[in-house]
């Protein structure tokens, strides 16, 4: 089945009523964890997919966070951040921050999520500056991003799809991807706005498209070489009991919220 | 707190703060150390939600060590931008890291040793011509290593749970890099919920992360780290962390939040006063989950 053109479908519209965006992409993150593994979890869209993938097909997965929390359920209450109270309550232990890096560097990690601002075809990702002089513009930096991307066992970056975030070159390698000598890991899966991708040190390809994009505005959006398959999957749609979970989990739209809301 | 501000950060210091990430951040030292107009303090910290922000806009900070500076659930740091990008109100040196590269500095310098290895960063730019990242052959024969050279802050800041008047302190929690940062410091500034006798800590040695002889000064401070979390105390008062955010989106805003909100108040007393009781109720936690107890008979 191809989603290339045609207008946007609607299956989905019978069994969930609406859902964002992001909802979908949190939805496209839980399917990448595994039960079992060993997640470096991260906030925003990866959290919800985390607790997800939790309530799901991946009971018995273990999240890790940088500040040193070790978790194999989701947080009691909603979070913005992950030092917040209900993180803390019922966690399996509270370490510190080197801890939980040095399970990182162990290869004890299977898989962790890392976003950023600009991405490049082998997978780097920039959360530190753009451009110069005038047109300067500095980011807030690492973080534990570039940890997450050099020391896991594979990572799943998360993206706007925008040209001037899809890069030939990224300006500043802040999280590191594909690069000769590389001993471990690498960015394996790319969820975005409008579908996700599959990454090798050969390059990018899509995997699927969400509802109702075509593959031209994902060519427009991407400024390096895209490998198309001969057919191209859609992005399952969050289920009903996906989408009343993450609801449940982000009650506002917090995080998931989004001005391109399908009817 | 004005005394401990005084007496143990000096202009030029290198201050550690905000190391437990996103709870337990010393924002009323912070206020503090504004209202005393220091100036060209170097920053360190794994991350700092938004406390960094507010300093270098006061004009207190000259450089940063960090792995990022900004706010955590709104996204960029506006005055840190602005001093990078522009130098208002003064350019700042920006020495970037990792979260682990800043760990494991600061934990060198807790170990007493001049470096540690590690595997993180290949690749990537930040250890591009880095002062204190190099690249090193493994001396046993395995592939190279890079080195992050040991990180000796002036001063850590830190607020815990409790502690007793001799500065032997009790957290729990995440602690991020609060250990590592009190183990390295020259000196250690403890600002707590509450100080309590010598016999609370005596019963539960294991919680005392931080023994008293490390520390030189102990503040009693309520509060403290409002609108950060502190375990069993405080809930996080996410609306500040946004306001200050869409506020210091321009110097005018900036300097606004800064006269209300620190320069026209004395202390954090006067600061909860100007919360209103409702909002600093609201965030008490007052349910109790208690830990078991442990056994320490002999």
């Amino acid at each position: 089945m191809s989603q290339a053109s045609g207008p946007p479908p609607s299956p989905q519209e019978a069994d969930t009523g609406s859902y964002t965006r992001r909802e979908l992409m949190v939805a496209a993150a839980a399917r990448e964890i595994r039960d079992r593994e060993v997640v470096f979890v991260g906030m925003r869209l990866p959290l919800l997919g985390f607790a997800l993938a939790k309530a799901t097909h991946a009971p018995e997965a273990v999240g890790l966070f940088e500040n040193g929390v070790i978790r194999d359920q989701p947080a009691e209450a909603f979070i913005y951040t992950m030092g917040d109270p209900p993180n803390i309550a019922g966690a399996v232990a509270c370490l510190g921050l080197n801890d939980v890096m040095s399970l990182l560097q162990q290869g004890r990690v299977s898989m962790g999520f890392i976003g950023g601002a600009e991405i490049d075809q082998q997978g780097n990702l920039n959360t530190t500056r753009t451009g110069s002089g005038a047109s300067l513009v500095r980011l807030p930096g690492s973080g534990g991003g570039g940890d997450i991307a050099s020391l896991a066992n594979r990572t799943v970056l998360i993206m706007e799809h925008e040209p001037r975030r899809f890069r030939p070159h990224v300006a500043y390698i802040t999280s590191p991807g594909y690069f000769a000598g590389r001993r471990r890991g690498g960015p394996s899966t790319l969820i975005t706005t409008l579908g996700v991708f599959d990454l090798t040190p050969a390059g990018v390809s899509v995997r699927s498209l969400h509802p109702g994009v075509s593959i031209d505005q994902v060519r427009e959006a991407t400024g390096f070489p895209l490998r198309v398959p001969a057919s191209v999957q859609q992005t399952p749609p969050p289920t009903s009991d996906e989408l009343a979970y993450i609801r449940k989990a982000d009650p506002e739209g917090f995080w998931t919220g989004d001005t391109m809301k399908r009817r | 707190m004005r005394e401990a501000i005084a007496q143990h950060v000096h202009d030029g210091d290198s201050i550690a703060l905000g190391l437990a990430l996103e709870s337990g951040i010393p924002f009323a030292a912070v206020h503090e150390i504004i209202r005393q107009q220091r100036r060209n303090l170097t920053m360190i910290g794994p991350i700092s939600d938004m406390a960094f922000d507010q300093l270098i806009g006061s004009g207190a900070v000259g450089g940063i060590i960090a792995a990022w500076v900004g706010n955590v659930a709104a996204g960029s740091g506006y005055a840190f931008r602005r001093a990078y990008e522009l130098g208002i109100p003064n350019p700042i040196r920006m020495e970037d890291h990792s979260n682990f590269t800043v760990g494991l500095a600061l934990k060198a310098a807790a170990m007493g040793v001049p470096f540690l290895p590690t595997m993180t960063g290949f690749g990537g730019d930040i250890i591009r011509d880095h002062p204190r990242i190099r690249p090193l052959d493994d001396p046993f024969d395995g592939p190279p290593v890079l080195a992050v050279r040991a990180l000796t802050p002036d001063v850590t800041i830190v607020h815990v749970q409790r502690a007793d008047a001799q500065g032997n302190a009790h957290l729990w929690g995440n602690f991020g890099l609060t250990i590592e940062a009190a183990y390295a410091a020259r000196r250690t500034i403890i600002t707590c919920e509450e100080i309590v006798s010598e016999d609370v800590i005596r019963s539960d040695p294991n919680r005392t992360a931080i023994p008293g002889f490390l520390v030189s000064a102990v503040v009693e401070e309520p509060g403290g780290a409002l609108p950060s979390s502190v375990q069993g105390y405080w809930r996080r008062d996410h609306e500040p962390f946004l306001s200050y955010h869409r506020q210091s989106r321009t110097v005018e805003g900036y300097q606004q939040w800064l006269r209300e909100w620190v320069l026209e108040i004395p202390n954090r007393a006067a600061y909860l006063r100007q919360m209103g009781d409702a909002s600093v109720e609201r965030l008490r936690v007052r349910e109790q989950r208690l830990a078991a107890p442990a056994n320490f008979a002999p």
